[in-house]
């Protein structure tokens, strides 16, 4: 732990009648960029409020570096939040908007530092404008301008790119990554947008029901999924049911309906007992009912194409196996690959090293996104 | 044809506001018309001549400006404390908890849908029965006129305060700004307005009260009750002098913070 | 991607702990000491034995029967002036609906405009405006000029001091009571559910009768509740505008402090009042207190 990495130990918030936020720990490294990823009312929002002062929590501590900021009132804090809804003072034009923090803390020399900090975000010409007059994506820049400008310890983002519309959200992501860098301060951005949070985070921590399900690096989580949970919200997941038994050294047998498959042991988080074998679609590939491979893949034979979508990039199927689990594949538009219609049989390969395996405790649809959520 | 019959019915509910509007101002042209008046007799009241005596001799009629400036004065205290009073209490309402609250939403709205008779009826039974019928007079006037403007008052800043984002509070404190500053300098800026146009209803509202200022005067007269005793004896001219400034005056507030604040969304645009 | 639903964990709750209590306290103290005191007050005052006098002091009796005297007495002004407040309503609803819906849908950026428009005839004098009424409606006046002209009116008709006359006066003064609280509620209502109703078959008509309609009640009770009871109540009107057959309740209470019969005076005053509480406890029974304030 050194200087001053943001540490929750313990947080719980409860309201009457659930529980926000469920015994939280984090450790959120200085100088990071962290992403806290989680669905709608999983608790990511709660948690950042406490870090910022503006939920007390039920038992728990925040500490940072050194300081325990727990009890410590939101104007106490050395940390700065940029709000989902940009909270901008209509009353205040933009200059005294982004000031707002300086003059607070009773600093005089006001001028110099806000022109600095509305130029990093582009909006120089624009100090003198109130925010009604300015489009949401200027809004988000004086948003972040004016946390920024009291150089916090922690930045607290609340899925600040969440009414952008898309192209001017990629470029804003772009933008925030690098002002993190140029900076150098702990940004901690909350989003429900796996993909922002992946492309964005140095660490991502996902979320759900008020606990963390994982944390680590982006590609640490997608590659390695250790929960359900994680492997279907990031990105897609094949999860299919399966018993392992020991296979030789290095490798675990899984019985998959009748038919064998290696998983390296390393990647098998269990090694005995009912599984869930997972595989990304992208991993797939797609060949004729009864192609002979070459390669010491693991196969399942004998589906059906259900589905083609074309998505340019990318044609994504589906293919219903003999026990009725329709599975993902996407393949690469790369111009060499075979392409299937409806109705075609086909066999599906992918590289053992590319398996992961879980516990069949877990629930499968755990982190799926619903179309209505309940 | 069509295209007639089409804009009639697109306009038609906007036509039938306006000429309800012009129903609610036909008085108003006819009090400035007749501040104009050369009356031919005190008995009967139409117009009859022009003349610009009644602007030149405002205070003319006997006692009459002494029950405006009475009326002013009342008005100006009335609105401070109703004001003060009913900003609390709004602050209260929206912003706190506490038992009770259907209790307390009753009892303001019920000043404001009693009939005048009533209220004022009943502050006359309260002021005999407790010995005070021999002090009717301005301290009485005036506790009757906060209690009627009190309603109002929190009524119209409630609906201001409601509207406020907590989340800009918020914003505040996460900048530093301690509860105090975060009321002086986020909150109540953005409350003022309606505070403001609490107080000129309340203004409005005490100027222009008869009847219950009528039981609880005593020997006092304010502007309306002198209006109400010229009905009988004959009306100067002058009234509608007075009516007619004060209705200027205040469209002048009005429109003059109107048109501010329209200059200055425009400089700022520019 | 599915579209965020922003389901953040804010409650905008309100504060506990002693603050509300004392922002409450100085005006609830006055609404205590100076209406609700008052009318507990008017109540014992209704019992009084008539016989009493300011000079002589009024015995307290318990004398209900003072209710009594007073129905049977003025139960002919009493009804009358329901009468008229109910007319006077239901005219203000007429002209101020449209009015409402005109502003708030239609007035664009004029809006702020009509709306100051609405509440500057009150900067006027009630009494001098209503006084205009009279020189409106005045025998001589140019109005019943044109009416007679038209055949609508025979030779010897007149307007003032009659009951048209009265409840134009109170139509016309509580005409901005009805429009506020309908505005309110209508300017609430978002635009975009007009055309979601176009949108759904429903003529503009159908629209406003399905959609609107329903939607801007809270506004109408209001309304209706703001302009019957006070002008139930009123007698400025009736004085001015008309004759002794048009008395109101109003007037004769007025008539009977002036006349010092405390009792029967107060006894009058608070069964108007029962019947306002009355109005109010149903509008409460059916929606609550919230919307009130």
């Amino acid at each position: 732990m050194s200087g001053s990495d943001l540490v929750l130990s313990g947080v719980t918030k409860q309201f009457a009648g659930f529980t926000a936020v469920d015994d939280l720990d984090l450790t959120v490294p200085e100088g990071s960029f962290f992403a806290l990823l989680g669905p709608s009312g999983c608790g990511k929002t709660t948690t950042l409020r406490i870090v910022a002062g503006l939920e007390t929590p039920t038992s728990g501590s925040v500490t940072l570096g050194e300081e325990d900021i727990s009890r410590l009132k939101p104007y106490k804090r050395p940390v700065n939040t940029v709000f989902q809804s940009y909270a901008l003072f209509p009353h205040l034009t933009i200059y005294e908007n982004v000031a707002f923090g300086l003059r607070r803390q009773g600093r005089k020399d006001v001028a110099g530092q806000v022109k600095d900090m509305l130029d990093l975000v582009e909006l120089g010409t624009y100090a003198q404008r109130k925010p009604n007059q300015l489009s949401g994506g200027q809004q988000q820049r004086v948003a972040l301008a004016r946390a920024l400008i009291n150089k916090p310890k922690v930045l607290l983002l609340d899925e600040p790119l969440g009414a952008l519309d898309l192209k001017l959200r990629r470029q804003m992501q772009i933008e925030l990554k690098r002002i993190q860098t140029e900076v150098g301060i702990t940004f901690v951005h909350v989003t429900h947008d796996q993909e922002e949070a992946m492309t964005m985070a140095d660490t991502v921590a996902v979320m759900n029901a008020g606990v963390i399900e994982q944390q680590g690096a982006p590609m640490d989580l997608y590659e390695h999924p250790r929960t359900t949970f994680v492997a279907n919200f990031l990105g897609q997941s094949n999860l299919i049911g399966g018993e392992a038994s020991a296979g030789d050294g290095q490798h675990v047998r899984i019985d998959v309906h009748g038919v064998g498959l290696r998983v390296p042991r390393d990647r098998a988080a269990v090694s005995s007992g009912g599984v869930w074998v997972g595989i990304r679609p992208e991993k797939v590939f797609l060949a004729e009912a009864g192609a002979e491979t070459q390669d010491h893949s693991n196969a399942l034979r004998d589906g059906v194409v259900t589905d083609v979508s074309f998505i340019g990039v990318s044609t994504q199927y589906l293919a219903k196996m003999a026990w009725g689990q329709e599975l993902m594949v996407f393949e690469q538009n790369t111009g060499a690959r075979q392409s299937f219609r409806v109705g075609d049989r086909v066999d599906l390969h992918w590289m053992p090293d590319h398996t992961f395996v879980l516990d069949a405790t877990q629930d499968a649809s755990a982190g799926v996104e619903r179309v209505d959520p309940a | 044809m069509q295209r007639l019959g089409k804009w009639v019915s697109d306009h038609l509910i906007l036509g039938i506001g306006l000429l309800v509007l012009l129903y609610m101002f036909v008085p108003i042209f006819i009090v400035v018309l007749m501040s104009f008046n050369d009356p031919a007799s005190r008995v009967g009241y139409r117009f009859d001549g022009f003349t610009l005596d009644n602007w030149l001799n405002p205070c003319e009629p006997n006692g009459m400006c002494e029950a405006v400036l009475l009326s002013v004065q009342i008005g100006v205290l009335a609105t401070v404390g109703a004001t003060i009073l009913g900003t609390l209490m709004a602050f209260a309402l929206v912003r706190h908890r506490f038992r009770g609250r259907s209790v307390a939403n009753v009892f303001t709205f019920l000043p404001m849908a009693s009939p005048e008779i009533v209220m004022g009826s009943s502050l006359l039974a309260l002021f005999v029965s407790s010995g005070f019928a021999g002090v009717l007079g301005f301290r009485t006037i005036l506790v009757a006129h906060i209690m009627f403007c009190l309603s109002f008052v929190v009524v119209t800043v409630k609906a201001r305060l409601a509207g406020l984002d907590p989340r800009l509070e918020q914003a505040a404190m996460d900048l530093y700004a301690n509860e105090w500053q975060t009321f002086w300098r986020v909150t109540f800026p953005l409350v003022f307005p309606g505070i403001l146009s609490a107080a000129l209803l309340s203004f409005s509202l005490s100027f222009d009260d008869f009847i219950i200022t009528n039981l609880n005067s005593g020997q006092e007269v304010t502007f309306p009750m002198y209006v109400w005793g010229a009905a009988q004896r004959g009306i100067p001219a002058q009234i509608n002098v007075i009516g007619t400034v004060m209705f200027l005056l205040a469209l002048l507030l009005v429109l003059g913070g109107e048109l501010g604040a329209r200059r200055r969304r425009a400089r700022v645009a520019a | 991607m599915s579209t965020p639903v922003s389901t953040t964990a804010e409650p905008r709750g309100r504060r506990r702990g002693r603050t509300g209590y004392l922002l409450l306290a100085p005006a609830a103290l006055w609404i205590i000491l100076f209406f609700v005191v008052p009318l507990v007050t008017l109540i014992s005052t209704s019992l009084y034995d008539p016989a009493g006098s300011l000079e002589t002091g009024y015995a307290m009796t318990g004398y209900v029967g003072n209710y009594a005297a007073v129905m049977q007495d003025y139960s002919q002004q009493f009804l009358r002036s329901l009468g008229y407040a109910g007319v006077a309503t239901i005219a203000c609803i007429v002209l101020g609906y449209p009015l409402a819906y005109a502003i708030a849908f239609k007035a664009g950026r004029w809006r702020n405009l009509m709306l100051v428009a609405v509440i500057a005839p009150f900067f006027t004098s009630f009494l001098i405006r209503t006084l205009s009424w009279q020189l409106i409606l005045a025998d001589q006046g140019w109005i019943v000029d044109a009416l007679k002209f038209l055949q609508l009116m025979g030779d010897d008709g007149r307007l003032l001091a009659t009951p048209l006359a009265v409840i134009t006066g109170l139509t016309y003064n509580f005409l901005p009571f009805m429009v506020l609280p309908l505005y309110a509620s209508l300017e609430k209502i978002d635009h975009r559910l007009h055309e979601a109703g176009a949108d759904l078959y429903a003529s503009p008509f159908t629209t406003f009768r399905k959609v609107t309609l329903p939607l801007s009640m809270p506004g109408l009770v209001a309304g209706t509740l703001l302009t019957f009871i006070p002008a139930a109540g009123d007698y400025i009107n009736a004085e001015l505008l008309g004759n002794t057959r048009t008395q109101m309740i109003g007037n004769v209470i007025q008539n009977l402090f002036d006349g010092g019969s405390y009792p029967e005076a107060a006894a009058l005053s608070m069964t108007l009042m029962s019947v306002i509480v009355v109005m109010v406890l149903v509008y409460i029974w059916r929606s609550g207190t919230e919307e009130l304030v």
